[in-house]
């Protein structure tokens, strides 16, 4: 039978991977909608009213089924992994509490109202509403990110011994809250949501471009959206280096198996491609043999913020490693599109600084082909983050072996990670289906405005427009 | 960092903070089952509708609400795992099946209407009405499954006391939704409601009879709580708001008969703690003073609760007063287009 502690771990990557696409779809889509719906009420031009319909229908499917896949993540750290929720719980539980009071119920609440309530209620607070909603998806992030950040870089923190088993005792609010990693992660996953939902209406205004039903409706997303991405795309570049110089800094062992350096050295170059010579080393990138371009003293530079002497802690070194070769390759995966991103901004920018944006058919073929890519690099980003950390659950306090609940047993978590892949894959399937769906039929058309803002509205509307 | 430290020298105003959180925790539990249980309700009243116009009609009166509603499950988990992390941790983890079997339901029935709603031909519809349906039944049955395993103590996933407070609960919601449609809806359908929510209430103080009989029988552990003034009292109060909720559906009271549903569950949670109390988690024979966490995360979250619950409760009003009154079926999640 299986081991429980793969089978949960594999689990929770499996729960995690499917649902992070969600509240990206739904974080990254909240300051775009708060913009139409502004728009849409201060504005006589239509465009916006059929902006802020069509993405909140894509809007609301994502935030319904991002509820129901996540309200399992929740349970998840108690079902399987309840010795690790016995040891944080202290400190991990409050973050994930708060985030249920502040930020949840915030969200929850107000997209009852802005899904549903646009002939219920006035202008003012259907816009309110509309930035409860963002505000909530935004507040909900960083609270998850609170608890997620401390296992990365621990802080505020004792050890003590309770009924002979170790726990995590708060000593220090601010510090544990506000460690190290928090503000660094918390920048980099906003903007890469916003950059990820840029990209997919990029994607999808490219489409309808490109086979010549271009609306006004659809060069006006693609402009909006490709506005966001000249902005965020060299941003998340920019911040994700300083970043990589942080994570050198408090993770060392993170940074080494990114690189996959395995011995100690100064002066390591930063691979672009790398290549083992002989197959079996596909899983250990660098231990052996390669065959690689690199830029010389590469690694060293980013790691020192401009040094390419600069000395760098080997996998050797330390205490277990992570499985280097994801690390590696999803590290390279994601920094590889962060680069195309930027590429891809700026030449669309040039394009549109020429007055042929919507001419250039390459262009158009590029950003439907980079739809799902910005989430893609979200997911293979949090495989470095997560993956990258262990053989720790929380970094050199706890190992992931040591946190899966005792009594779990191979038959049972067996049988939840069988019904997980069907189940989460029978979501994904079905919530691409319905978003398909969605595009397919388009925006709605301008002269049906009109006809759902008529007087025939429900008795007990409240608004004063 | 002064007051911080002050938060660590004691419970916050010598508050009694331990049973101040046990009875936070069932009161968010109460108020989840309460709320998500008009949902399920609806859902299992939807199996009896055949009339496409009606059933858009539940769907439209439930769909603003449901996701909040929700979260109260979500606001549970989360203060049970800030203020009683190893009950988190136990009750959870030996109950593993079961509280996949209450995700997994959830799942079907959150996104059963949402799929329900996107395409219009009838084999999609009979498809995801169908999985909206199993999704209200099993979640409250499963639900009340966990309930009845927590409070008895129970190692194993089935017990005959977990299947008869799982039905009791079903019955419950059907009882909540049945008195959530009285206030959502008009005509025929308002009609019925009445009719279901009496049928409900009967069978659901049948249950509750069943299901105590039983445990006084087979439990004898647990008869001497069973017997404390607080659970008879509790169960006496819900065959008066039985009572009641009958008197105030024969005079079309719809909102009276709503707050008696609300007494109900808050009856049924109350007993469920009564039991319980004065440990937590009886099963690992941990006491609600040994389980709660140290002193500073204890205050940090009495104050952040103390700030974040009330504004919860004004977003329900915003929301619940938006909607307030009877829904269309074309109000619903066709409505946008």
């Amino acid at each position: 039978m299986i081991d429980p502690t793969l089978a949960s771990r594999v689990q929770f990557a499996v729960t995690t991977i499917v649902h992070i696409i969600f509240p990206v779809m739904s974080m990254g889509l909240a300051p775009f909608l708060v913009y139409f719906t502004w728009k849409s009420v201060r504005s006589t031009d239509p465009v916006y009213e059929q902006l802020r319909r069509f993405w909140t229908k894509i809007f609301a499917i994502s935030f319904v089924v991002g509820t129901v896949t996540g309200i399992v993540l929740e349970f998840e750290f108690g079902t399987n992994f309840a010795a690790f929720s016995t040891t944080a719980g202290e400190l991990f539980g409050g973050p994930l509490a708060v985030e249920g009071m502040m930020a949840f119920m915030l969200e929850a609440t107000f997209l009852g109202i802005f899904v549903f309530g646009r002939e219920r209620v006035s202008d003012r607070l259907y816009v309110v509403s509309s930035v409860m909603v963002g505000l909530g998806t935004w507040l909900s992030a960083l609270w998850i990110l609170v608890a997620n950040s401390w296992m990365q870089t621990p802080r505020g923190f004792e050890m003590v011994t309770k009924n002979g088993q170790p726990i995590v005792t708060l000593v220090d609010p601010i510090a544990a809250y506000a460690n190290p990693r928090f503000p660094w992660m918390y920048v980099h996953m906003q903007n890469a949501a916003v950059l990820s939902v840029a990209l997919f209406m990029a994607g999808v205004a490219a489409y309808y471009v490109w086979t010549n039903r271009d609306t006004r409706f659809w060069r006006k997303t693609m402009k909006i959206a490709l506005l966001v991405m000249l902005i965020t795309a060299p941003l998340q570049v920019i911040h994700g280096d300083a970043y990589g110089r942080h994570v050198a800094e408090t993770q060392p062992q993170k940074f080494a198996a990114m690189e996959a350096v395995w011995e100690t050295e100064s002066y390591v170059p930063e691979y672009i491609v790398a290549f083992p010579t002989s197959m079996d080393d596909l899983t250990d990138p660098r231990a052996k043999d390669i065959f690689g371009i690199g830029i010389p003293g590469g690694a060293s530079w980013l790691a020192s913020g401009g040094d390419p002497n600069a000395e760098i802690t080997g996998l050797n070194e330390f205490e277990g490693a992570p499985p280097v070769a994801i690390v590696f390759w999803s590290f390279r995966a994601m920094v590889g599109l962060g680069f195309w991103f930027v590429l891809l901004a700026f030449w669309a920018g040039y394009r549109w600084r020429t007055g042929e944006l919507f001419e250039d058919d390459l262009l158009h073929k590029a950003m439907m082909g980079s739809t799902v890519l910005g989430i893609f690099a979200v997911e293979v980003g949090w495989i470095v983050t997560e993956v990258g950390r262990q053989p720790w659950v929380i970094q050199g306090v706890m190992k992931s072996s040591e946190a899966v609940s005792p009594n779990l047993t191979g038959a049972e978590a067996l049988t939840t990670l069988a019904g997980f892949v069907v189940v989460y894959t029978g979501i994904l399937a079905l919530y691409t289906y319905v978003v398909v769906r969605i595009i397919r039929q388009g925006p709605p058309e301008t002269e049906d405005l009109a006809s759902t803002e008529s007087p025939d509205a429900p008795s007990g509307v409240t608004g004063d427009d | 960092m002064t007051e911080l430290l002050a938060l660590d020298a004691g419970p916050l105003l010598g508050l009694p903070l331990a049973e101040l959180w046990f009875g936070l925790v069932f009161f968010i539990l109460a108020t989840f089952l309460f709320l998500d249980g008009f949902d399920f309700g609806v859902g299992v009243l939807f199996a009896l509708q055949d009339d496409e116009e009606t059933r858009e009609t539940m769907l439209a009166a439930i769909g603003p609400f449901w996701d909040g509603n929700e979260v109260w499950l979500v606001v549970f988990g989360g203060a049970l795992f800030a203020a009683f992390p190893s009950v988190y941790a136990n009750l959870f983890s030996r109950h593993y099946l079961l509280m996949f079997a209450i995700l997994g339901a959830l799942i079907l029935r959150g996104l059963a209407p949402e799929f329900y709603e996107q395409r219009h031909d009838e084999q999609w519809q009979t498809w995801w009405g169908r999985a909206f349906v199993v999704g209200s039944v099993a979640a409250p049955f499963f639900l009340g499954m966990f309930t009845a395993n927590w409070m008895v103590g129970a190692t194993g996933t089935f017990t005959v006391a977990g299947a008869l407070v799982g039905l009791a609960l079903v019955a419950l919601t059907v009882v909540d939704g049945a008195a959530f449609l009285r206030l959502k809806v008009r005509g025929d359908l308002q009609e019925r409601a009445g009719g279901y929510g009496v049928r409900a209430l009967v069978a659901y103080l049948a249950l509750v009879v069943v299901a105590v009989g039983y445990l006084a029988v087979a439990r004898p552990a647990l008869r001497s709580s069973l017997a404390s003034p607080v659970v008879l009292g509790l169960l006496a109060l819900s065959v008066a708001l039985g009572a009641a909720f009958v008197a105030a559906t024969r005079a079309d009271r719809h909102y009276v008969a709503f707050g008696t549903v609300a007494g109900l569950v808050a009856a049924l949670v109350g007993v469920v703690a009564a039991v319980i109390y004065p440990a937590i988690d009886p099963a690992a024979g941990l006491l609600v003073e040994d389980a709660i966490v140290s002193t500073l995360p204890l205050n940090l979250m009495t104050v952040g609760s103390a700030v974040l619950l009330p504004l919860v409760f004004v977003y329900f009003a915003v929301l619940y007063s938006a909607f307030s009154g009877p829904m269309d079926a074309d109000e619903g999640y066709g409505s946008g287009e």
